[in-house]
């Protein structure tokens, strides 16, 4: 719709919008992460809620302790390998529409715990992540920067066609398998359908 | 704080059995160590906790080193006589120290205030059966300390109470400090070409 | 096999011992809103009484020690800072004071009160932040939390303008610090503790005699003074049983012995007499941070001849130890001449400090237990390295 007509008929009274932008308007104001914090971005994470960078007015209100009642994924930390099959399933838990932020250079790849025998190299290996957030500790900035950068992804959402989330689509897999944990490693060490992440299409 | 020697000599006065050696320290640190044969080490432990001079009530560190198989090299100067003449020659030999895990406790006394005394144990080997005793009976705060260094060395402590893995999930194969683990190769992404 | 009526199953456990049909087994954590990280207890209950817990970590493993082998000395400062979180110099210090030992270098006076200055203020954040958990875990949900990171927030920002960061500091070399404090440092510095003590007050008006507080934390987990000291716990937990070893005073390391202040010790070892003991070491490390910005002499902060880059200590081995927030924190390194340690090893207050977990928690309640492990004051990322 024409902009300046949006814009002339709402200071009439008159307020236009699409059923896309009021559901998108509705679900990203009121993201709730899950409180699940592992390592050192936890407090950066914790900060970020506290009273200096409030990410309560963002919507993210409460964290919520049990993942069914939550929308949102903070994986902020290093993710081992022994905490890695922990992860995945609290993901399965969670209840569609659900997002994953990775926050921190852990988890996106492994951090400078990279060569470790116990650390996974970025948890992108076994869930689909939607927004990245760098640094070591990203500063509680970044991690406002990284909620907003969420709340556009999911305002551009549309609800039909080929783009429409996961949740209001019948085929993609809402679940993922469970990693679990052999010998010398987790088992499989990754999973192929999600990493590597698929040959640029630009 | 009675001087390393002093020490081995109340424990070989305690403990009679008790095989006491005092492995030097290099270096501006100067911590020597008292290294403790393994059949007697936890009368001694218990000497060292219970005698009234010492009081070594509190144990700070329990650690594990891993010593493998290594080659040493030894000069020494040696007099030689070559054509009738008496010359002194360096002679470098060779040997193979075999390998083995060493456990090394720090101990300190809260009650007296001194410290440290170091305690070193060491396992024949470094097999699957390298075994030692277990100190957790004397100092309780052994125990995690010694689960761990089950856990990544592989040492069999004998005695303690709840020997399993601390840190790594229970299935796990390996003994990741030692200095012959190699780990599984990760897998690398591959960079996507440039169009 | 078909059900006949009032059949009784056996049920059997995870090792095919047969289970009590009155105890349940319960494993708390790895995500769970208290559990400070992610750290699992499995608790056997009768009703809700505990009657077994075996705590389970290694969650957040990952393999400093192993790293610290491959990485040269000063390498691994950096990585230090991300073993206890909260208290990066204190972790920085320690290791610096550990390599010193093994290579025998002097570090000059200005960077003694340097050190001692972050060290103190680092341990005020830490039982600040340790209070409002604490809080936060018995169901004041956010507000002690939000007074106490309110104030860290200002002691944070003094830590950026020093070191660049605010966690993860970086900030010891071997021999001295970093860099030396930036022009109107030491006044902030001076504001923030000046205006700390009505801070403390107005906190522990609202939290000392606060009834919840007493009725949850007296009595409860009480640790015996010969338990403790067997067990080797140390820090605060250690000094809330009667204890008396504090290893600024013990170990006289640094410039300590310049400063005046109290050890605060607990008459009973239960959860109250923790917390109370590390708000009275706040007031004593406001003193002895007041004394030291006072006292600061001018002078290098990095010995001229310390060699930073190409640095090989001789071959030996050293035990340093300092009295870090939570306890005792210290590094054993055994160096063979080259640049990078033999053995490299963090002796980890908060990994210790669980080892009596069980004890304090038996007989009592679920709700109990959560009291309990805030009151021990653990980091993962300490307890797994």
């Amino acid at each position: 719709m024409d902009e300046r007509l949006r814009t002339e008929l709402s200071r009439q009274g008159v307020f236009v919008t699409t059923l896309g932008e009021l559901y998108n308007w509705g679900r990203k104001n009121s993201i709730w992460p899950l409180g699940f914090g592992l390592a050192c971005c936890a407090i950066e994470m914790i900060a970020a809620s506290m009273a200096r960078w409030d990410l309560a007015r963002f919507g993210a209100e409460v964290f919520r302790p049990s993942p069914r009642q939550a929308d949102l994924m903070i994986v902020a930390g290093t993710v081992t390998k022994k905490m890695a099959p922990q992860v995945v399933r609290l993901y399965n838990q969670m209840p569609e529409p659900k997002y994953v932020i990775a926050m921190g250079a852990c988890a996106i790849s492994g951090g400078p715990f990279r060569d470790g025998y116990n650390v996974l190299q970025g948890i992108d290996r076994y869930l689909p992540v939607d927004v990245h957030i760098p640094g070591c500790p990203p500063r509680p900035e970044a991690l406002l920067h990284g909620f907003m950068t969420l709340q556009k992804l999911i305002e551009e959402q549309e609800l039909t066609g080929a783009r429409r989330p996961r949740h209001l689509a019948d085929g993609p897999p809402s679940e993922f398998p469970i990693p679990e944990h052999g010998e010398h490693g987790l088992v499989p060490s990754h999973n192929p359908e999600l990493w590597p992440p698929a040959k640029s299409s630009a | 704080m009675e001087s390393l020697e002093q020490i081995k000599l109340w424990i070989e006065g305690a403990v009679p059995d008790a095989r006491i050696e005092i492995v030097a320290n290099p270096g501006p640190a100067a911590q020597h160590s008292l290294l403790v044969g393994l059949d007697q080490a936890v009368p001694v432990a218990r000497f060292l906790l219970e005698d009234s001079r010492l009081r070594l009530d509190y144990a700070s560190n329990v650690t594990g080193v891993d010593w493998p198989e290594t080659m040493l090299k030894e000069k020494r100067k040696v007099k030689q006589t070559i054509d009738g003449v008496e010359r002194e020659i360096e002679e470098t030999s060779e040997h193979v120290r075999p390998g083995y895990l060493e456990v090394v406790y720090h101990l300190y006394s809260m009650a007296l205030k001194q410290g440290p005394v170091i305690l070193r144990l060491r396992t024949r080997d470094r097999t699957a059966s390298a075994r030692v005793p277990s100190l957790t009976p004397v100092w309780r705060g052994a125990e995690f300390q010694e689960r761990e260094v089950f856990d990544l060395f592989g040492v069999l402590f004998d005695g303690h109470p709840d020997l399993r893995r601390i840190l790594m999930w229970d299935g796990f194969r390996d003994f990741p400090m030692r200095k012959d683990y190699t780990p599984t190769p990760e897998v690398e992404p591959v960079p996507a070409p440039i169009p | 096999m078909s059900l006949q009526p009032f059949q009784v199953i056996p049920r059997l456990g995870s090792e095919g011992e047969p289970l009590d049909g009155e105890q349940l087994e319960i494993s708390m954590g790895p995500q769970h809103p208290s559990t400070h990280g992610v750290f699992r207890m499995d608790l056997v209950l009768d009703g809700e009484r505990v009657i077994r817990l075996k705590p389970v970590f290694g969650y957040l493993h990952r393999n400093h020690e192993k790293i610290g082998e491959n990485m040269t000395y000063l390498g691994s400062m950096p990585y230090t800072d991300r073993l206890d979180y909260f208290c990066s110099l204190t972790n920085n210090w320690a290791y610096a004071l550990a390599v010193e030992k093994l290579a025998g270098i002097q570090v000059p006076e200005r960077a003694e009160y340097l050190r001692v200055i972050t060290a103190e203020l680092t341990r005020l954040q830490n039982h600040l932040s340790l209070a409002g958990f604490l809080l936060q875990d018995m169901g004041a949900s956010g507000t002690p939390l939000m007074y106490a990171f309110r104030q860290r927030e200002k002691i944070l920002d003094l830590f950026e303008s020093l070191t660049g960061a605010r966690m993860m500091c970086n900030y010891m070399r071997f021999g001295g610090c970093r860099c030396d404090v930036p022009d109107g440092w030491l006044d902030q510095a001076r504001l923030v503790v000046e205006e700390f003590p009505r801070f403390l007050d107005e906190f522990q008006a609202l939290l000392d005699e606060n009834e919840i507080l007493m009725s949850r934390t007296q009595g409860v987990g009480v640790l015996s003074s010969a338990l403790a000291v067997n067990a080797g716990v140390t820090g605060p937990m250690l000094r809330a049983s009667g204890v008396n070893y504090d290893l600024r005073k013990v170990d006289h390391y640094g410039i300590y012995d310049r400063f005046s202040f109290q050890v605060p010790l607990g008459d009973h070892g239960d959860v109250y007499d923790r917390y109370m003991v590390r708000v009275l070491e706040m007031r004593e490390s406001l003193k002895i941070l007041e004394s030291a910005l006072r006292t600061l002499p001018p002078g290098p902060v990095l010995d001229p001849k310390t060699k930073l880059r190409g640095f090989r200590p001789k071959p030996g081995e050293a035990y340093g130890r300092i009295e870090a927030p939570k306890g005792e924190l210290g590094f054993y390194l055994i160096s063979d001449g080259s640049p990078n340690p033999y053995r490299y090893r963090v002796r980890p207050p908060s990994f210790i400090n669980l080892t009596i977990l069980e004890d304090l928690c038996l007989g009592h309640q679920v709700a109990d237990v959560v009291v309990i492990l805030g009151s021990v004051d653990i980091v993962l990322g300490e307890v797994d390295r």
